[in-house]
This record gives structure tokens, C-alpha cells and sequence, in this order.
């Protein structure tokens, strides 16, 4: 292990680094709130050349998944005989009514699990009640959802389902490049996801759209170096899938894990919330599996409703078309006590981490 | 006696006298009549508080519930600059409750009240039916005496003050929530649940300008500073690379994806001073067994009362308070 002193010489050398490589202004994108939230406590925005930015995607997987799916999670848990399990980071998320905090406070059955297998040990105990698991989460969470999903199956529980509101991020980097929003100079790609499904599903964002992209771990140094590594592949004129956490990283990632997860899924198209449908980003149980989808087993109705809250801008913030502060309800109508966008509920949220590190 | 606790336990009759005398006056100390108060010797300014705990686990590594009842009131006091003296004890019991666990906690009150010199000297009971509380409730209040011309206030600070800590921090709210929880996460990893009141004495002598203390429990370090920030109108910068943080208590918090500065402790002093009495007070607190982990971890400077971090990555942050609980996040 480096001492303080040694990591914050290195971090020092690598500023001076991207200082060097930036000759013109650069708008870096990350997609992984967990990147956010690292930029944010390391203060790295105070250290990083006028010219260049670093902007917030849409990388936390709670903040993506639609009110319609809240709204549908909600209703299920307020069925006769049904307990609603999930990660405790959609528990404040609202809905196009209410988050299932709020629903819970009046009676939904909503129970905090940590892992899918948790909650099929729970259905496993509790014959008498259907469990449903609400399913979200990228590529790092879907193939543990999945294994669970396919335990269900070999074992033959029969009270235990899933509500698949799964995403891919590759794709997505795709339809934010051609969406001709936000101009995206690089991707800060998330390690965790890359560990899963490596490094060819980004190719196409380089090769097609030349947009250079670093697959980047989490530590400070990590991310200085991810940033380094991009301003000079812009600098040289290059677009290529370069690997800076190739520690976690294996190029053809987790073929297991990846083997796993289309066995027991499929894909569909996929609703990013404030984004829109975007083809193919999606997944969903296989025909094999569909006995374990919650829309089958428990069918509910969910009201028609808009997608966000009034005068949410947490669509064009996880565009990178605004940066959280810009919109008018920031720190004024939204902070994390009365949260009023999914962005600033979520604690991986770019508005939570701007409101947190004050958009250090 | 039965080996739970039962209604009867708390309707004042022979169950309840039983209670009192077997389990508590055995343990705390008993005087020759019990009185509906206690009448104790005293003069001067007094310092007075309250507080309830609730705590589960109610064991928990390095400590428990008893331990925490007294800890957590003796240094609010302590930090006052008064010496703790006199402590009440109020418990509501679930029924239910296994008689063994109430004569530990009651144990472990009566050797840590010992250790902080305090005398618990008056107390009350009641039950209350299963599933109207979590086992055990307990309500402690303290008095302690001040010396003549003794004013700690948060809002004492000025330009040129330092900041210091005891110790590691974060230390209780993380073995805590990994006690509570579990989470898989293996290795010894103590709460640091302590009273402060001889280290806090010996501090003051040492650094006679001292300004003000706080023992920062819920919402850790950061949210004491904050409103010490507030209080006294000035801006304090905390320098991370100089923050003591354990290892094990850096990889919970980083898995839970919690900040160790808003993480509690329960037995860590955090003391603004004159900048000049900066290393004396060190000195004073690192030669102290109850402060060997001890680092000067801030300065405080002309502002508006904002918290801010220089990060140990050369960036810079605001802390600001948080808000509501902290979840487990789930990637």
C-alpha cells in the first residue's frame, strides 16, 4: 500500500498530466454513480483545467428506473398476500403518486433486502406469501439477480418472482452519443460493469462515433488516470477502448457471469426515466424463466402518469445537457430532505452528490 | 425470581421490590432507606442533561446498552468542562426480556460509572407489554459540578483555533451497524464507547484557552463541527490526510457507501483551541490512554460558518449536514 503521502504525489503527477493533454475544451462523461459520488468526495472538479469538465450520465440505476415501475412495484405491494423486496435505494424513490416508503408508512407490504438470494430465503421461509423482487439494477447487480432467478427455478419455489426493470449501459452510452444531446468528448466507463462484460460491448462508441472511452476503477487515482487517459486520446486524435483498471478488469470480462445472465433473460427495450425508450437496453426473463416474471404472477393496474415530477430536470441532467445546480429547483423545491426528482433521492444521484460535495 | 421479565415486575409490588433490590441496588450501590429522591451534597454552578438510549444490538463489540447509558451522559457533561458526580437511571422494560440480559447491562452500568467516577443515585422501572418497545429502553441524566468562571461554548471559536481528536473516528456507529447487520464483513472491530471525563479534565489543564468540546455521536465529527462552524460564525477546513480513520472502519463504511465523517463515536473528545496551545493540548491527550490516537485535524478561519474538507487528493469539498438516514446502496 502507498502511504497518504506516496498516493498524493501521485495524484499531483496525474494532474499535471491531464493539465498537459488539455488543449481544448472537454466535456468527460461518467456513467456509474459510483464515479460520481468518488469525483464528488475527492474534490477532483476543484483540481481539473477550466477547459475541462467532467459531467454526470445516467449512472445510477435507481435514478433510471421509470416512475411507471415504481408506480408498478408499489401496486404489488399492495396486493392481498404479496411482500415487495428490495434494495433499500428505491425505498424514497417517487413514484408518479408516492415512493414505496410512503406507501409502506400506509400499509403496502415493502421489505429491505440486500441481495435477491435474501429475499428467495425469505420466500423460502414464508410459503403463504409471494415475494416479489424488484429487479433493477446494470450489469454489476443483473447477474446475482439472475443466478437467484435460475436457484428459484432448479429448487422449484413457486413464491418467488421478479420484477424485471433491468438495464444495459453500453447501449445507452450509444443513444446519448447519436441523441446529439450533450456534446461527449470521452466515457469515464464504469469498472464494476466492465468486470462483467468487458471490453468489446464498447467498441462500436469508438470505432463508430469516435469517442474515446476508459474503462476506469474507483480509487481517486483511478479516475485521475481514467481522465488522463482520455484528454490524451483526444489530444493525439485517437478513439480507442482503453482499460485503465485492468487490476479488476479482464478484456473479456465475466463470460460466465454474461453466460448466466442470457440463460435466464432476454433482451427487450427499456424505459430510462426522463430519457425515454431506448431499443434494446432492457432485459427481461426468457421464455424458459417467464414463470418468474412479476408482471405474469401478480398483475396489477398502474395509473397513467408522467414519467417525472413537475419541473424535474433529471432527465437533461442525466443527458449531461445541465449540470444539477442549473435546474430551478435545486437546493430551492429539492434537496435530499423533500426530494422531488429520483436524482437527488438516490444517494449515487449526480443532484444528491452535487448537493452533498457542493459540486466539488 | 423467573428468568424473564414479566408485568408484575413493574406494578410495584413485592416483584417489583425484588427487581430493585436483586438486580439493581445489588449492582449500583444501595443507600440504608429508599426515598422518593435522592438529597445529595452540592454548591456552585451545576451542569445537568439527559439523554435516552436505545441502542440495538444491546451488546454489541465493546460495549452495550448499560455501558453506552453511561458513557454517553458522563461526557456530555465532561465536555461541558464539569465533572461528572451524580447519575439517574430510568429503564422501560419489554416483558419478556431475559432477567440475564438486564443484570448484564446493569452490570456493566455500575463498572463503567465506577470508571467515570459518577454515582447513579436514583432510578425507576417499568414494563410495559411484548412488542410495545425492542427489550430494553434507558434514560439517563447527569449532573455535574463546574468550576468557578468555567464557559465552554461552541460559539467561542475564532480565526487561528485548532481542531483536534481523540481518536479514531467513526469507530461505534460502524461496529454498531456491522454488529446489527452483519453484512459478512469478518475482523475485530470495536465500538470505542469510553468516558471522557479524566481526559477532558487533564485536556483542560493542559490547554487552558481551550474554547469548546463536543463528544460527536449521532452524525459523527462532521455534524458537531458543523455546528460548532455555525455557532461561533467562523469557517473551519479539516485536512483529511490528518484524520485518523481506522482501516476496518474505512472498508465498512466504503461498502455501505457511508462517509466515516458523519459516522459516530462515543468515546472521542473533539476539542477546538487556541492555535498556539495546539501542541500541548496534543501532547496532553496523546500521552492519555484514553487518547493515544489523537491528531490535530483542522483549523479554524475567518467565514460565514461553513465545514470544508481539503480532500486527501489535493481537491477541496463543503461538508454539509445530512439528511435522513443513510441506506445501503446496492452497486
Amino acid at each position: 500500500m502507498p502511504t497518504p503521502a506516496e498516493q498524493r504525489a501521485r495524484a499531483e503527477a496525474l494532474y499535471t498530466r491531464i493539465e498537459a493533454a488539455c488543449e481544448r475544451p472537454l466535456a468527460l462523461m461518467e456513467v456509474c454513480g459510483t464515479h460520481t459520488m468518488a469525483i464528488g468526495r475527492h474534490g477532483l472538479r476543484t483540481r481539473m483545467p477550466a477547459e475541462l469538465r467532467l459531467i454526470s450520465g445516467p449512472g445510477c440505476p435507481v435514478c433510471v428506473t421509470p416512475g411507471a415501475d415504481v408506480d408498478r412495484a408499489i401496486a404489488m405491494a399492495q396486493e392481498p398476500g404479496v411482500v415487495l423486496a428490495t434494495f433499500g435505494d428505491l425505498l424514497k424513490v417517487p413514484g408518479s403518486q408516492e415512493s414505496l416508503a410512503q406507501a409502506r408508512s400506509h400499509g403496502a407490504r415493502v421489505k429491505v433486502v440486500y441481495s435477491a438470494m435474501d429475499a428467495l430465503e425469505a420466500a423460502r421461509a414464508d410459503p403463504a406469501t409471494t415475494w416479489v423482487f424488484a429487479g433493477i439494477g446494470f450489469e454489476t447487480t443483473i447477474p446475482t439477480i439472475a443466478a437467484t432467478m435460475l436457484r428459484a427455478k432448479l429448487q422449484g419455489v413457486q413464491n418467488f418472482c421478479v420484477l424485471p426493470s433491468f438495464k444495459v449501459v453500453p447501449a445507452a452510452m450509444g443513444a446519448l452519443v447519436t441523441g446529439g444531446a450533450a456534446k461527449i468528448d470521452g466515457f469515464i466507463c464504469p469498472g464494476h460493469v466492465s468486470a462483467i462484460i468487458g471490453l468489446e460491448p464498447y467498441g462500436f462508441l469508438a470505432s463508430e462515433h469516435g469517442v474515446p472511452c476508459a474503462i476506469t476503477g474507483f480509487e481517486a487515482l483511478d479516475i485521475l488516470e481514467g481522465v488522463a487517459m482520455l484528454a490524451e486520446q483526444v489530444q493525439q486524435g485517437r478513439a480507442e477502448v482503453e482499460n485503465q483498471y485492468h487490476r479488476a478488469v479482464p478484456p473479456a470480462g465475466n463470460p460466465a457471469a454474461m453466460e448466466l445472465v442470457y440463460r435466464v433473460l432476454q433482451p427487450c427495450d427499456a424505459e430510462w426515466r426522463g430519457i425515454g425508450v431506448i431499443p434494446g437496453t432492457g432485459l427481461e426473463p426468457a421464455p424458459d424463466f417467464s414463470g418468474l416474471d412479476a408482471r405474469l404472477r401478480v398483475p396489477v393496474e398502474i395509473p397513467d402518469a408522467p414519467d417525472l415530477p413537475a419541473g424535474c430536470s433529471c432527465g437533461a441532467v442525466m443527458q449531461g445537457l445541465m449540470i444539477p445546480p442549473e435546474c430551478p429547483l435545486f437546493g430551492e423545491g429539492c434537496t435530499p430532505a423533500r426530494a422531488i426528482g429520483p436524482c437527488m433521492v438516490s444517494s449515487e444521484g449526480a443532484c444528491a452528490a452535487w448537493f452533498k460535495y457542493g459540486g466539488a | 425470581m423467573s428468568t424473564r421479565i414479566q408485568l408484575d415486575h413493574g406494578e410495584g409490588g413485592a416483584a417489583s421490590a425484588r427487581l430493585v433490590s436483586q438486580v439493581f441496588l445489588s449492582r449500583l450501590g444501595s443507600p440504608e432507606v429508599l426515598e422518593d429522591a435522592a438529597c445529595v451534597e452540592g454548591a456552585g454552578r451545576l451542569a445537568i442533561t439527559t439523554d435516552s438510549f436505545v441502542v440495538r444490538p444491546r451488546f454489541f463489540p465493546g460495549g452495550d446498552l448499560g455501558k453506552l447509558a453511561v458513557c454517553g451522559t458522563v461526557n456530555d457533561l465532561a465536555v461541558m468542562g464539569a465533572t461528572p458526580r451524580y447519575l439517574t437511571a430510568g429503564f422501560i422494560l419489554e416483558e419478556g426480556l431475559p432477567l440475564e440480559d438486564l443484570e448484564r447491562l446493569v452490570s456493566s452500568m455500575a463498572a463503567t460509572a465506577a470508571e467515570a467516577g459518577v454515582t447513579v443515585v436514583a432510578g425507576d422501572t417499568k414494563v410495559v407489554g411484548r412488542g410495545e418497545l425492542d427489550g430494553v429502553f434507558v434514560n439517563t441524566s447527569g449532573v455535574g459540578f463546574l468550576p468557578p468562571g468555567r464557559a465552554l461554548s461552541a460559539g467561542a471559536c475564532q480565526p487561528g483555533d485548532a481542531v483536534l481528536v481523540s481518536g479514531p473516528i467513526g469507530d461505534h456507529g460502524t461496529a454498531v451497524m456491522v454488529a446489527r447487520e452483519g453484512f459478512g464483513i469478518e475482523g475485530e472491530l470495536l465500538s470505542d464507547c469510553q468516558p471522557l471525563a479524566d481526559l477532558a479534565a487533564e485536556l483542560l489543564q493542559a490547554a487552558p484557552g481551550l474554547r469548546c468540546m463536543r463528544d460527536p455521536t449521532r452524525g459523527g465529527m462532521a455534524t458537531a463541527l458543523i455546528e460548532i462552524c455555525e455557532a461561533s460564525g467562523v469557517d473551519i477546513q479539516l485536512d483529511e490526510a490528518n484524520i485518523p480513520v481506522r482501516r476496518q472502519v474505512r472498508a465498512a463504511t466504503d461498502l455501505l457507501g457511508l462517509d466515516p465523517l458523519f459516522v459516530a463515536c462515543e468515546g472521542r473528545l473533539l476539542a477546538v483551541v487556541p492555535g498556539h496551545q495546539a501542541q500541548a493540548a496534543l501532547d496532553c491527550v496523546r500521552a492519555h490512554p484514553r487518547g493515544q490516537g489523537a491528531a490535530v485535524v483542522g483549523q479554524v478561519v475567518t467565514g460565514s460558518g461553513r465545514l470544508s474538507l481539503h480532500t486527501a487528493m489535493g481537491g477541496r469539498r463543503p461538508l454539509v449536514s445530512l439528511e435522513g438516514a443513510q441506506l445501503p446502496r446496492i452497486c
